[in-house]
């Protein structure tokens, strides 16, 4: 299992390698640069500004002081945010970003599993209909559609919950968008749940634990869950790395200060070392989740070992 | 099940608390976050201003009216020449870790500004001062510089020339002083908030960055005893509808703009939280006057201008949340009377003829179509500005091509002189005509369109150098008639400040160059 492990994470390296590298070029070809903007500066402002991030430098030059300096675990300075460094604003971010995108993961998975087994064991009854038409409603309206609505109806209408704001986390801060983020993915979840279900209904071992005498409750809960939950499971992965850092438009609509947020912003104002700083971040994030994911189906799957 | 019940109420009560209950802690939503807290390294825009205005106190400051009053120092003198101003410090003026503003404290802020390495984005600002530029291009020494202390309480500051309007770029927040006792001791991260001292009427507390900055009262600042409020947090507010939300919902007292399509739904509905008044910015098309591009010739520049009209932009397309004009500088700038772009007032059928002799005169018809790129910033208020303007064009047989890109890349081309006509505004870095005209002169970087006219360089080195008030109008009115007449660009509107304000609040007072120091301002229960 560590040999494993150790494996894929040195797999990782040429991966992330590629990742940083062509981010780098790519950012760099992108037209505009960080000090374009409304008030065209002085030629001699510009180029004190050039210097002071060397970015007077030739541009293969450029990449080896930010590999060197990534080596060193330094990100940079941000461009735009110029009191706080790239890594100060990762740390600031990411806790929020993974608070936010913890909590809509875990309420998709404690609400989306059982609406998906409920819809398979009352496969094309009303209850099936239901839940999966209400499935099908999360799915095509688009959470920066119902942030707002939810805002505006629980918040302002109401007056139950802020519309916005992070306030340190606080839990009435946090339902708003924690909801909002999570719909989309509980019915995701509870559709592919229903589908994998009804498969392993389906299958022999499910024929065999019903013909030894096993009551449905044991057959479901003992036998057909775990295996039904594998292509959730595969889902998990990207989805929490992209739930915790691409929920920008929840970050945006509610105003968290999240890391989905800087990269965005990071990308509109060409703020190089930050849109590097968190590409580098999420590579590493997506690198390790599916790490995590494969490990995690050796316990779902007894057919899968990862044996030295 | 009843407990359940109350045990939820209460939870939704306590929740709902903090959304009722009204601490004397102003909250303000602005829509985007300072670059720094340090002055030398911010860009200037709305909420620099908002945050570092409420931080620190230059040598003159805001009124709540927006006029110009002392400051840090108690009263100034200028030389006969006009080249020497002397300044006087107060003697109470302190840094929130109790330490004395002094005047090297201005001496200082003055030379990091200035300095290279420093990379101060509005450093051009200071230029005014005697080697400044020169030493902002590294070519003179910073000790050069045209500032010096005398004692703790007096300061002079030496011009390369006369610069009628000094006090109220000493109200800019790039003249704001630094704590030199920590900016020796710390560098650039002075501005940590461990380490920083502020002199203004607020001290930050804590800064989340993208959430949310807080402030409490300074109680070394030499006017604490007549600030009301115990702080002041700027939330970073990025989406305008989310803004109003969060004000609509009491969340917040101040949000710094609000989308000018719905000014009249606001109106109805917000009542006199909504305010709405004149500002000093203009938005403009800029048309570019350099070789192989049709607008170099003045009479396609003129026809385009005489087919705009501007009213029903404002009326249809803004929601009447701005003011039509024609002119560069906009109404409000001190010591400046309005002018109008020659023509453009006229009946709409004689302009449209006039305009359609100008093309012919110009070689463009229905044979020789004229086909014109437009560039704008993405943006749903620009791209409504654009298809409005084509649509007025296209009777005189225009074709206009549109290209949007996201700001930083706008510039970029339009920078480059890669456009015929490109949208552009500017909005005033302190109260003077040629803060606007400024961005007319051929060796300005933000003179997009690329004008060249001698007159009217030569009309603005004049003005600068003229001392006499009225003289300097006169000078800076002839420049701009130089600049309308040649139809060197396309004037729109002059934009509006646009705010929402809890009607519960006193002390915020609307005013043209949209600053508004939070000491003023108290909070009725």
């Amino acid at each position: 299992m560590l040999s494993y492990i150790a494996k894929r994470l040195a797999m990782a390296i040429p991966t992330l390698l590629i990742v940083i590298t062509a981010s780098f070029f790519l950012m760099r070809v992108a037209p505009g640069g960080p000090f374009d903007g409304e008030r065209q500066l002085p030629p001699e402002i510009e180029a004190n500004l050039m210097a002071a991030y060397h970015l007077d430098e030739p541009l293969p030059m450029q990449y080896l002081r930010y590999m060197g300096n990534l080596l060193q675990g330094d990100f940079g300075p941000s461009f735009k945010y110029k009191d706080f460094s790239v890594t100060d604003l990762i740390a600031q971010g990411f806790p929020v970003s993974l608070e936010l995108g913890g909590l809509a993961i875990a309420l998709a998975l404690l609400l989306g599993i059982p609406m998906g087994v409920m819809a398979a064991l009352k496969r094309n009854t009303t209850v099936d209909y239901l839940l999966m038409g209400t499935a099908l409603g999360g799915i095509a309206v688009p959470n920066f559609v119902i942030a707002p609505l939810m805002a505006l109806f629980f918040g302002v209408m109401l007056g139950w919950l802020p519309v916005g704001g992070w306030n340190g986390g606080a839990l009435p801060n946090l339902v708003l968008p924690v909801v909002a983020l999570a719909i989309q993915q509980i019915a995701y979840i509870a559709r592919m749940m229903r589908a994998s279900m009804i498969e392993v209904l389906g299958s022999h071992f499910i024929r065999t634990a019903r013909a030894k005498g096993l009551n449905e409750r044991q057959v479901i809960w003992r036998h057909a869950l775990r295996p039904a939950m594998l292509p959730v499971l595969s889902y998990l992965g990207p989805a929490i790395a992209g739930i915790i850092t691409g929920s920008v438009v929840i970050e945006q609509i509610f105003g968290l200060p999240g890391i989905g947020r800087y990269f965005v912003q990071g990308a509109l104002n060409r703020d190089y070392t930050l849109v590097m700083g968190t590409v580098v971040f999420y590579g590493i994030l997506i690198v390790l989740m599916n790490l995590i994911v494969d490990l995690l189906y050796s316990l779902f799957d007894p057919q899968i070992r990862y044996d030295d | 099940m009843n407990r359940l019940v109350s045990g939820c109420m209460a939870a939704a009560l306590i929740w709902s608390l903090p959304l009722t209950v009204h601490a004397a802690t102003l909250d303000i939503g602005i829509y985007g976050e300072p670059a720094s807290l340090d002055a030398a390294r911010v860009t200037g825009a709305v909420y620099d201003n908002d945050v570092l205005g409420d931080l620190f106190e230059g040598l003159v400051t805001l009124a709540p009216d927006g006029d110009y009053q002392p400051g840090v120092a108690t009263d100034w003198s200028v030389s006969d020449d006009g080249l020497t101003w002397t300044f006087n410090l107060r003697d109470d003026a302190r840094w929130s870790d109790g330490k004395p503003v002094t005047a090297d404290d201005f001496v200082l802020a003055f030379q990091r500004a200035l300095d290279p390495k420093v990379a101060s984005i509005y450093a051009n600002l200071l230029y005014p001062l005697k080697n400044a530029a020169a030493i902002n291009r590294g070519e003179a020494n910073i000790d050069t510089l045209g500032v010096q202390a005398e004692g703790d309480h007096r300061l002079h500051v030496e011009l390369h020339q006369p610069t009628a309007y000094l006090p109220t770029l000493m109200a800019h927040i790039i003249a704001s002083p630094v704590p030199s006792h920590l900016v020796r001791e710390y560098g650039n991260d002075w501005t940590r908030l461990e380490h920083i001292a502020t002199n203004g009427a607020f001290m930050p507390r804590r800064w989340v960055s993208h959430d949310h900055i807080e402030t409490v009262k300074n109680p070394h600042f030499h006017d604490a005893d007549s600030v009301t409020l115990e702080g002041v947090n700027y939330y970073l507010v990025e989406d305008l509808n989310t803004g109003l939300s969060r004000f609509r919902s009491g969340d917040l007292d101040v949000m710094r703009d609000f989308d000018a399509s719905r000014y009249q739904w606001l109106k109805d509905n917000l009542g006199n939280a909504v305010h709405l008044h004149n500002q000093l910015s203009t938005y403009y098309y800029a048309l570019n006057n350099r070789e192989g591009h049709p607008t170099s010739d003045v009479r396609v520049r003129e026809a385009l201008n005489l087919a705009l009209r501007r009213d029903i932009i404002v009326e249809k397309v803004l929601q009447g949340a701005a003011n039509a004009t024609s002119a560069l500088v906009p109404d409000g700038v001190a010591h400046y009377d309005v002018q109008t772009m020659p023509g453009v007032d006229g009946d709409i059928t004689a302009r449209m003829n006039k305009a359609r002799a100008l093309l012919k005169d110009a070689g463009y018809g229905p044979e020789h179509p004229l086909d014109l790129r437009l560039r704008f910033n993405s943006r749903d208020d620009h791209r409504r500005i654009a298809v409005a303007a084509a649509a007025m064009w296209k009777p005189l047989g225009i074709n206009i091509e549109m290209v949007n890109a996201e700001a930083n890349v706008h510039y970029a081309e339009i920078a480059r002189g890669d456009f015929d006509i490109a949208r552009a505004s500017w909005v005033a870095d302190f109260d003077d005509a040629s803060n606007f005209l400024g961005i007319l002169a051929s060796d300005n970087t933000k003179n997009y369109g690329g004008y060249h006219s001698d007159k009217f360089d030569s009309l603005l080195t004049q003005a600068a150098a003229q001392p006499d008030p009225d003289q300097r109008q006169q000078l800076l009115e002839q420049a701009e008639r130089q600049a309308l007449g040649d139809y060197a660009m396309a004037p729109i509107y002059a934009d509006a400040a646009r705010n929402l304000v809890n009607p519960d609040m006193t002390g915020w007072e609307d005013n043209a160059i949209n600053r508004h120091l939070s000491r003023w301002i108290s909070l009725n229960p």
